[in-house]
C-alpha cells in the first residue's frame, strides 16, 4: 500500500519501516541564497531521512527549491538554518561520496573520452591506480550498455548516451548516495523512457542509493520507491509517499497516485 | 471502440542504403579543393608582380619576383639568413614564453580573489591599447641596447592579449563544469589545470594565437631600430642593413622570410595543436 501524508512542517518524515540509522539525514533545513539586490529563501524547515537503497525522489513545480536541495546534499550551498548529515558526518563540501549527475549535456568533459570521463574521478578522487580505474570504469561503461563508444569524445554521442555515460560515471565511483538533478529533463520523450528503465534495471542489480528530482509526477512515480512532495515559494515538505513502488500501471493504481499528486500540486497552486 | 494497430508488411524488406557516396567529375573535384584555389591565386600574384616590375624596369625601387629569389637563395645559402632567422627566433621564444607565464600568474591570481580581477581588468584595459612597440625609447633607456630591451617589448605585446582571452575563458567555463570538477575533490592548482585550464582551452589558445601574432610583428619592427649585440642581429636588422646597402632583392626576401615563418607558425604549430585538441573535442568556437 502506498500511502499520501500530509506533514507538518519541521517534522522529520519517518521511515516505512524503522531503520537503525538514516544514510542522509536532513533536520529542519533552510536554504537561502543571495542574488544583487535580495536574499531568497528556497527552502524553508525542510526535513526527511533516505534510507540505504532508496530510491527518493524529491517532486515539485518550479520555485520549490528541490535542486536546490539538492545541491545542498551535494556540499554546494551550506544551509543557513538545520543541518545535513551523511552517516553521520556534517556535509561541509562538495565530495565524491555523493556523485551528481547533472540535466545539462555538458556535465561530460569533451577533452576526454567516454572512458577518460569515466576514469578521471576514480584516479583523482579515489586515488585508484590507472589500470584498477579502467578496468572498474569499463565494466560500468559496459552496463550502460555503451561498450562500442569507450573511446568516443563526447561530442559524437547523442544526449541519451551522455546521460548515460554521467550516470556510469556516478556509478563507477559507487559512492554513499547518487545525486541526480532532473537528468533526463532536456531528452527526447522516447529516450526518456528508455533511459528511466535503465535506471531501474541498474538499481535491481547493485541497489544504490539515489536521491532524485524531477518536476514531472509520472517519473516521479516510475523512479521512486519514496516521494516527498514540495510546495513552492518557500519549498517547504506537502507530503511524503511511501511505497511508490507498489503501484503499477497495468491496475491503474499508478494512475490514481498520480491524480492524488496532480490534486495535491493543483490546489497549493490554487491557494498559493 | 479499442485502438488497432496495423503492422506494415513491408516495414522488414530491406529499403535500400540510407548513404550512398555522391561522384564529382575531375575538373568539379579540382576546383572543390581549397588549396588548389589558393596555390593559382598566389601564381597569378607572381606573375603580376614579376610583369610590373619587368614593366617598370627599376631594380631599386621594385626588384622582379627572379631577383629576389635569387637573392634568397643565395642568402639561405650563405648562411646570413638562417642565421638572422634563428636569432630572432631564439628572442622570439624568450620574450613569448615569459610573456605567456606572466600571463598564467596574472589570470591565476585573477580567479582566485576579486582584487585580482580588478587588477587585471585594470591593467589589461590601460596597456593593452599600447602598441608594445612603443614602448622601445623607453626600453632602450632602461635595459640598453640588447636583448633584454627587446624581451621587454615583447612581453609587453604578448601579456595583455593571452591575459585577456585566458581570463575571458576562465569565466565562461560552465557553471556544470565546474561543479563537476568539485564533485571529484579538485581544489586549488589541481582544479585550474585539470578543469579550468582545459574547459577554457578554446579561449586560451586563440589568446596564444594573438600574442604570437603581435609578438612577431612587434619583435620584426623592432629589430629595424638596431642590432642585437656586434652584427648578430635578427631578421629586422637584416632587412635594414640590405636597405641601407640598396640591396633591394634582399629587403625583399628578409620580407618574405617573415611571411613564410609566419605562415609556418600559424598552419603547422598552431593548426596542429588545433587539430590534437579542440577539433578532435568537438570544441571548436
Amino acid at each position: 500500500m502506498n500511502a499520501v501524508s500530509p506533514i507538518d512542517a519541521g517534522r522529520p518524515v519517518q521511515a516505512a519501516s524503522p531503520a537503525p540509522e538514516p544514510l542522509l539525514r536532513t533536520q529542519n533545513v533552510t536554504l537561502r541564497y543571495e542574488t544583487p539586490g535580495a536574499v531568497i529563501t528556497a527552502t524553508r524547515g525542510v526535513s526527511f531521512d533516505v534510507n540505504q537503497s532508496d530510491r527518493f525522489v524529491l517532486l515539485g513545480p518550479s520555485g520549490c527549491g528541490k535542486s536546490t536541495l539538492l545541491k545542498a546534499v551535494g556540499g554546494y550551498i551550506k544551509p543557513s538554518e538545520g543541518t545535513m548529515t551523511i552517516k553521520g558526518r556534517t556535509i561541509q563540501r562538495p565530495g565524491a561520496d555523493r556523485m551528481m549527475v547533472f540535466q545539462e549535456f555538458d556535465q561530460l568533459l569533451p577533452w576526454k573520452t567516454v572512458l577518460g570521463n569515466v576514469v578521471f574521478p576514480l584516479t583523482n578522487a579515489r586515488k585508484m591506480s590507472a589500470k584498477d580505474a579502467e578496468a572498474r570504469a569499463t565494466h560500468y561503461i559496459e552496463k550502460v550498455g555503451l561498450a562500442d563508444v569507450l573511446n568516443s569524445y563526447p561530442h559524437m554521442l547523442s544526449g541519451g548516451m551522455k546521460q548515460r555515460v554521467a550516470i556510469a560515471r556516478g556509478m563507477a565511483m559507487e559512492p554513499d548516495i547518487l545525486l541526480m538533478d532532473e537528468p533526463f529533463a532536456a531528452l527526447d520523450a522516447l529516450t526518456r523512457r528508455t533511459c528511466q528503465d535503465e535506471l531501474l534495471r541498474l538499481w535491481e542489480d547493485t541497489r544504490f542509493t539515489v536521491l532524485f528530482v524531477t518536476h514531472s509526477i509520472a517519473e516521479a512515480i516510475k523512479i521512486g520507491n519514496r516521494i516527498l512532495l514540495l510546495s513552492p515559494h518557500p519549498g517547504r515538505v506537502k507530503a511524503a509517499v511511501s511505497d511508490v513502488d507498489t503501484t503499477n500501471i497495468a491496475d491503474g493504481s499508478a494512475g490514481k497516485l498520480e491524480q492524488q499528486i496532480h490534486d495535491l500540486l493543483f490546489n497549493d497552486a490554487v491557494e498559493g | 471502440m479499442s485502438a488497432m494497430i496495423h503492422l506494415n508488411p513491408d516495414a522488414a524488406l530491406s529499403a535500400g542504403p540510407e548513404i550512398e557516396p555522391r561522384r564529382m567529375g575531375t575538373l568539379e573535384a579540382i576546383w572543390s579543393n581549397t588549396a588548389f584555389r589558393k596555390t593559382m591565386i598566389l601564381v597569378l600574384l607572381a606573375v603580376i608582380w614579376e610583369s610590373y616590375a619587368r614593366y617598370l624596369g627599376n631594380p631599386l625601387l621594385f626588384p622582379t619576383l627572379t631577383d629576389t629569389i635569387k637573392a634568397l637563395v643565395s642568402s639561405i645559402a650563405s648562411g646570413v639568413l638562417p642565421s638572422r632567422t634563428w636569432a630572432s627566433l631564439k628572442i622570439l621564444a624568450i620574450g613569448y614564453s615569459s610573456g605567456v607565464l606572466l600571463a598564467a600568474v596574472l589570470t591565476i591570481v585573477a580567479i582566485n580573489t576579486r582584487l585580482g580581477t580588478d587588477l587585471l581588468e585594470t591593467l589589461t584595459a590601460t596597456f593593452n591599447p599600447l602598441p608594445a612597440i612603443a614602448l622601445l625609447p623607453l626600453a632602450l633607456i632602461w635595459f640598453g641596447l640588447g636583448i633584454g630591451s627587446l624581451v621587454f617589448v615583447l612581453i609587453h605585446s604578448v601579456l595583455w592579449a593571452v591575459a585577456l582571452n585566458t581570463h575571458s575563458g576562465f569565466r565562461s567555463v560552465s557553471q556544470t563544469t565546474r561543479m563537476v570538477g568539485w564533485n571529484y575533490e579538485l581544489r586549488g592548482l589541481r582544479y585550474v589545470a585539470k578543469i579550468l585550464i582545459p574547459a577554457a582551452f578554446p579561449t586560451i589558445l586563440t589568446g596564444l594565437k594573438i600574442g604570437w601574432a603581435f609578438a612577431w610583428r612587434t619583435l620584426i619592427a623592432a629589430e629595424l631600430v638596431f642590432g642585437v649585440s656586434s652584427g648578430q642581429g635578427g631578421l629586422g636588422w637584416f632587412i635594414f642593413e640590405s636597405r641601407n646597402m640598396l640591396n633591394i632583392p634582399s629587403v625583399f626576401a628578409g620580407l618574405l622570410t617573415v611571411i613564410v615563418v609566419g605562415l609556418i607558425v600559424e598552419s603547422l604549430v598552431f593548426k596542429t595543436i588545433e587539430r590534437h585538441t579542440i577539433q578532435k573535442w568537438g570544441v571548436q568556437s
